[in-house]
């Protein structure tokens, strides 16, 4: 190794030159994303593309997220259900599973594996374009290709989570359910009582809105890490595994600031 | 006055210096080839013209105006005026070979759909690739892809063409026929046309002047018999090796 090369090896693992580098991609990540809000508003409006990506993404990330939510919710009720029934609280399950799971469990486990499906997906897709030159392809017809690849792209993402969410929500309740019942004579009237009683609208509005937050989240990391690929082959891969480790990292992140408002909100 | 006027222009990337004062004028209507090895900045060039890339100084002006200084609508309202051939056609691979060439189209005219489809498939007649109109772009060869390419440049009648690597990957009968098919759409539309190209065969098939562009200069200038006879070695040498 000649001293220029182990130079600039150690000029990149130095601290410095990360916090200086993840400083420059955070800036870059802003303003790409402060982007979005003026361009969804002006037209020429993509409404044919808009539509393809939500039956494309809702598609591609509805089964997954389902059954997961499905297991989820039967592994909770499973999981508690002994601890609740030794203090005699076993009647409050459905209580607890609705609460958890429209509040926090189901926005998050839907945005994480969206993220992992759809934010990856778009990385991959739009890194791939990059690469191929099709980006500057667009560009140069006179085609702006953020409106066209980017606006559609996380507009479909914000549309799409919280419907996703909702059914993520249902479909773990109906799990939990099924862990209840196999356990105990509980009749789904009246589990499904006991949950609606005790949902509010402090457990329901605040849980699916912030799921169109995490949907611009995940549709906005994929387009800019796909947008600033480089590199061949290489670039379009990292653009896609970095795509689903910066979305889940936002996504938490986000999520612990939106519930610390929620709590101030609705106390 | 040239409509593309090329001054003084340098461009780097870290310490690789790709462009070194380059100066190039080229006329109404003439097709200019831009010789030079791999690697030597012939794409970066064409991209600065287009402004995809910003030059480190010096300009490029178009019709007098200076295309780094200009404003995002400015520049796409001159990108409509403007057709680019990509080194690997850039076909957009989710889209049929049919929503290729209408996507421009679609974007920048008001056509119904019949009158679409007929500009489509006149342009794909001119190539000779009618019969691939439903066809991805995934289920073409490469000489079909820059035929496409091609049709999809020139489909919106464009005054100025931008050719980067025409015949690059392809083999020698193929580049020959490519290289013929841009020499008829070059007299039937007659745009201002500049191509890069490392391909000799090419050059003199479609060049009207060529100029060598070598460590980043552009000084060997002039029509392809003229280069031929040149007595500078860097010019002898290219020559040489085709």
């Amino acid at each position: 190794m000649n001293r220029d090369v182990r130079s600039g090896v150690a000029r990149r693992l130095s601290p410095f030159h990360f916090i200086a580098s993840f400083l420059e991609r955070a800036g870059s990540l802003t303003v790409f994303s402060a982007r979005f809000f003026p361009n969804v508003l002006v037209p020429p409006y993509e409404f044919g593309e808009v539509r393809r990506h939500l039956d494309e993404l809702g598609s591609r990330s509805l089964p997954l997220a389902g059954i997961t939510g499905f297991i989820v919710g039967l592994i909770i009720a499973m999981q508690t259900r002994p601890t609740l029934f030794r203090f005699g609280a076993d009647s409050f399950l459905p209580a607890m599973v609705a609460i958890s799971f429209v509040r926090e469990l189901g926005p998050v486990i839907t945005a994480l594996i969206v993220a992992g499906r759809v934010s990856s997906g778009i990385g991959a897709e739009l890194g791939s374009m990059r690469v191929t030159e099709q980006i500057d392809a667009m560009e140069v017809s006179g085609i702006d290709p953020y409106k066209f690849l980017v606006v559609t792209r996380v507009l479909a993402c914000v549309i799409l989570q919280p419907l996703l969410t909702a059914i993520v929500n249902a479909v773990g309740l109906f799990g939990s359910y099924v862990a209840v019942a196999l356990e105990s004579s509980m009749s789904w009237r009246l589990y499904w009582d006991s949950v609606v009683q005790s949902l509010t609208f402090a457990d329901l509005v605040p849980g699916l809105a912030k799921t169109a937050i995490f949907g611009f989240i995940i549709g906005i990391v994929g387009c800019y890490q796909g947008f600033t690929a480089e590199g061949g082959t290489v670039g379009v891969g990292k653009a896609s595994t970095t795509s689903v480790v910066v979305s889940s990292m936002l996504i938490i992140f986000v999520d612990m600031i939106l519930v610390k408002l929620t709590v101030v909100i609705w106390p | 006055m040239a409509l593309i006027q090329i001054r003084n222009l340098s461009k780097s990337f870290d310490d690789n210096h790709v462009l070194r004062e380059v100066n190039l004028d080229i006329e109404k209507g003439s097709t200019v080839v831009i010789l030079g090895k791999s690697g030597m900045g012939k794409s970066v060039l064409l991209k600065i013209i287009v402004g995809l890339i910003r030059p480190d100084s010096g300009s490029v002006l178009i019709d007098d105006r200076e295309v780094a200084g200009m404003k995002r609508k400015e520049l796409n309202d001159l990108r409509r005026t403007m057709g680019y051939l990509f080194q690997g056609a850039a076909l957009y691979d989710s889209m049929s070979v049919r929503e290729n060439l209408a996507f421009p189209l679609v974007r920048q005219e008001k056509l119904n759909e019949e009158e679409l489809e007929e500009r489509v498939l006149n342009q794909l007649r001119l190539v000779g690739l009618q019969d691939a109109i439903e066809k991805m772009p995934s289920e073409l060869s490469g000489g079909m892809k820059k035929r496409i390419g091609l049709a999809r440049a020139l489909i919106a009648n464009p005054r100025i063409m931008l050719y980067d690597e025409p015949t690059t990957g392809l083999d020698p009968i193929t580049s020959r026929e490519i290289s013929y098919l841009i020499k008829n759409l070059q007299e039937r539309y007659q745009p201002t046309s500049i191509a890069v190209t490392h391909d000799m065969q090419c050059a003199r098939i479609i060049a009207d002047t060529a100029a060598i562009l070598h460590d980043g200069t552009l000084d060997q200038q002039g029509t392809i018999d003229v280069l031929e006879r040149s007595q500078d070695d860097t010019v002898r040498s290219f020559f040489a090796t085709q």
